[in-house]
């Protein structure tokens, strides 16, 4: 049990870094704190299996620290942190039966054979593994070995932290989710920091307390996925969550607010005075497709534009609507009336987000 | 839904079976004519049954040579395949020493049978070659022309030398093939170097090893060219193996019948011996 610190950590995997481009974890302080499920979520090449991997001891740091409650790790081998790691594609001694991988960690530390079958019994009987006990573990199928490879975590005393990389990938989508529950569940019973890589924004909710949104080695968005949602505090987190992501075009600066093709979106008092102190040209605004308004008629506020088409997603619709120059989508109700043609759409002003730099700018007020 | 039967994929295999047929059916059956035959020219051939696999049965002379053969399989396997392990365990993975390694080791394999009984036979004299030479001057009675424990030492060494790199690298592509999680989950197992061996790379070479050891197992069984070189199956008969018995007989003595009923006798052994071999590792990976 433990809660993890990084602190300035980074990591390059040149030995002579000349720039950020070089670095596969850019300098982050973050605490991952007891008890916890975090998901590190982000596309391939990010950073995330890098960063799990120096959690656990399989990598060295070229900079920065971590800490184990407070103590520092970087120096401490990986079987001596007291982590589980479960890989994408299961681990399993092939030879052995399941009982004795189960109970390999265990006999490694030389404990007693007596307490080695209570805790390798009990384990079983939590991950379901009992009726292949006897089994031997290269038979199994691949979501069994997944639960092996897991249960060898598990098995020991004092698990600081059990780390999960890709662990479904290889696993059939229909036993997914009863494996996902199985981590939840084991989750809630153990008490244990849980860190869970993924590239899958689904997986890493319904797993995770809290997400961690990682973009070019760094950590873009630390949050619930409820806050990666309704404030994507970096243009990248809203186009990464959500399906389809958010909706973000380049603006220019005008004195009561922002343009872009000869359309005029005002902003709050509060924000303006944001932007037009700010010496940056990269200015942008998003919206999420599901908070963008659609209707058929004029409302108040609303900018006129053309439907291009319409999907159908059996569970509700996603238009494709033209506003000046920007193409950008709505989610409807399955059962609206969809507009066709000319449609008018309205921005709610507490969803529409403005970036400067990428990054999200707020007034205080919200 | 009608089936609609299709003939015209027979003509497409037919090649094959015209190649087997006459690569291995073709001369196998000659063989078996020979064996249930006495042939005395091309006029004369009386059909004698199983008498030739009688007479061969009963022949002490094949009955050392089979032994003699078992004991040198054997003995290559035993030293061939843990050599060839602890070679692939031992060559460097990356950069210019990996492939100085593999090129290295790959030698041996590249020498013609022939040559490599030449080459030690030279080796091994004692006047001239190196590694007779210096056996006779650090005082030991070395003569593999006369001693047959000495030609007997050599035969074997000659083949640990020329064959163990193939069981290298065989092992050695079989290591590189293990993914790094493996080893990365094993870490955190604590698990030994030993454990790591045993339970992780011992199980992950085991098809690659089944392959080298039924190969070293048919070609040792069958080893013709290099104790032919080099001892001439000798002194005495201590070096003459199954596949030089058998040339004495249909070529020395031109016994073609049961030349032929030996021979096909020494094939289903080879072919038993890797069968059972095959079967019995199959066999240990399922559940009881």
């Amino acid at each position: 049990m433990a809660e993890i610190h990084l602190k300035s950590l980074a990591h390059s995997y040149s030995k002579k870094p000349t720039g950020p481009s070089d670095y596969a974890i850019r300098e982050m302080n973050h605490v991952w704190e007891h008890g916890k499920a975090y998901a590190l979520l982000g596309p391939s090449g990010c950073g995330k299996s890098t960063l799990l991997n120096i959690i656990s001891g399989l990598l060295s740091p070229s900079g920065g620290e971590i800490l184990f409650d407070n103590v520092k790790v970087n120096d401490i081998p990986p079987e001596d942190r007291n982590i589980a790691q479960v890989f994408q594609f299961p681990v399993v001694y092939d030879s052995m039966t399941v009982f004795n991988n189960l109970a390999f960690p265990l006999r490694n530390q030389k404990v007693p054979e007596a307490k080695v079958t209570a805790k390798v019994n009990e384990i079983a009987e939590i991950l379901e593994l009992h009726n292949v006990l006897h089994k031997k573990a290269k038979n199994l199928t691949a979501d069994e070995k997944q639960k092996v490879s897991m249960g060898r975590g598990l098995v020991r005393d004092n698990v600081s932290a059990i780390l999960f990389d890709e662990p479904l990938t290889v696993i059939d989508p229909h036993l997914k989710w009863k494996l996902r529950r199985k981590l939840k569940q084991i989750h809630e019973q153990f008490n244990i920091t849980m860190v869970y890589v993924t590239h899958d924004q689904l997986e890493a909710s319904t797993f995770a307390d809290q997400i961690a949104l990682m973009y070019e080695g760094q950590i873009v968005q630390f949050g619930t996925p409820r806050e990666l949602f309704e404030k994507p505090n970096h243009t990248f987190v809203g186009y990464f969550i959500g399906s389809p992501g958010m909706n973000i075009t380049e603006v220019k600066r005008i004195p009561d607010g922002v343009l872009f093709d000869d359309i005029e979106v005002p902003l709050s008092p509060a924000l303006n005075e944001i932007v037009q102190a700010s010496p940056s040209k990269n200015i942008k605004i998003g919206i999420r497709p599901e908070f963008v308004r659609v209707s058929q008629d004029p409302t108040e506020g609303a900018y006129q534009a053309r439907v291009m088409y319409e999907e159908d997603l059996g569970t509700y619709k996603v238009l494709s609507i033209q506003l000046g120059q920007w193409e950008l989508k709505a989610i409807i109700e399955e059962n609206a009336v969809s507009p066709k043609g000319v449609a008018y759409v309205n921005f709610p002003s507490q969803w529409l987000k403005l970036y400067i730099d990428e990054y999200l700018v707020e007034d205080n007020q919200s | 839904m009608r089936k609609v039967e299709n003939n015209k994929a027979w003509l497409l295999v037919l090649p094959v079976f015209l190649l087997v047929a006459f690569s291995a059916i073709v001369p196998l059956m000659t063989v078996v004519n020979y064996s249930v035959q006495d042939i005395f020219d091309q006029n004369n051939a009386y059909f004698v049954g199983s008498e030739w696999y009688r007479e061969i049965l009963r022949d002490p002379r094949l009955h050392e040579s089979l032994l003699r053969q078992f004991m040198f399989s054997f003995a290559v396997l035993a030293i061939e395949i843990p050599l060839g392990i602890g070679i692939a365990l031992m060559m460097p993975t990356k950069g210019k020493m990996a492939s100085v390694c593999l090129i290295l080791v790959a030698i041996p394999l590249l020498i013609p049978w022939n040559v490599v009984g030449t080459i030690w036979q030279i080796f091994g004299r004692a006047d001239i070659g190196l590694f007779g030479w210096s056996l006779t001057s650090l005082g030991m009675d070395y003569n593999y022309a006369s001693n047959p424990i000495d030609a007997w030492a050599t035969v074997l060494l000659m083949d640990v030398w020329h064959w163990t790199p193939l069981v290298a690298l065989l092992c050695y592509s079989g290591l590189r093939a293990i993914p790094e999680a493996f080893y990365q989950a094993a870490r955190i197992d604590r698990a030994s170097k030993w454990a790591i061996f045993r339970h992780i790379q011992l199980p992950k070479l085991k098809n690659v090893l089944v392959i080298g050891v039924l190969l070293r197992f048919m070609d040792s069984f069958m080893i013709y060219t290099e104790p032919f070189v080099l001892t001439g199956g000798g002194p005495g008969n201590s070096t003459t193996f199954l596949s030089q018995t058998l040339t004495q007989m249909a070529i020395g003595q031109f016994d073609l019948g049961p030349a032929a009923a030996f021979s096909l006798i020494y094939f289903l052994i080879v072919l038993l011996v890797s069968w059972l071999f095959f079967t019995t590792i199959n066999h240990m990976d399922k559940d009881k």
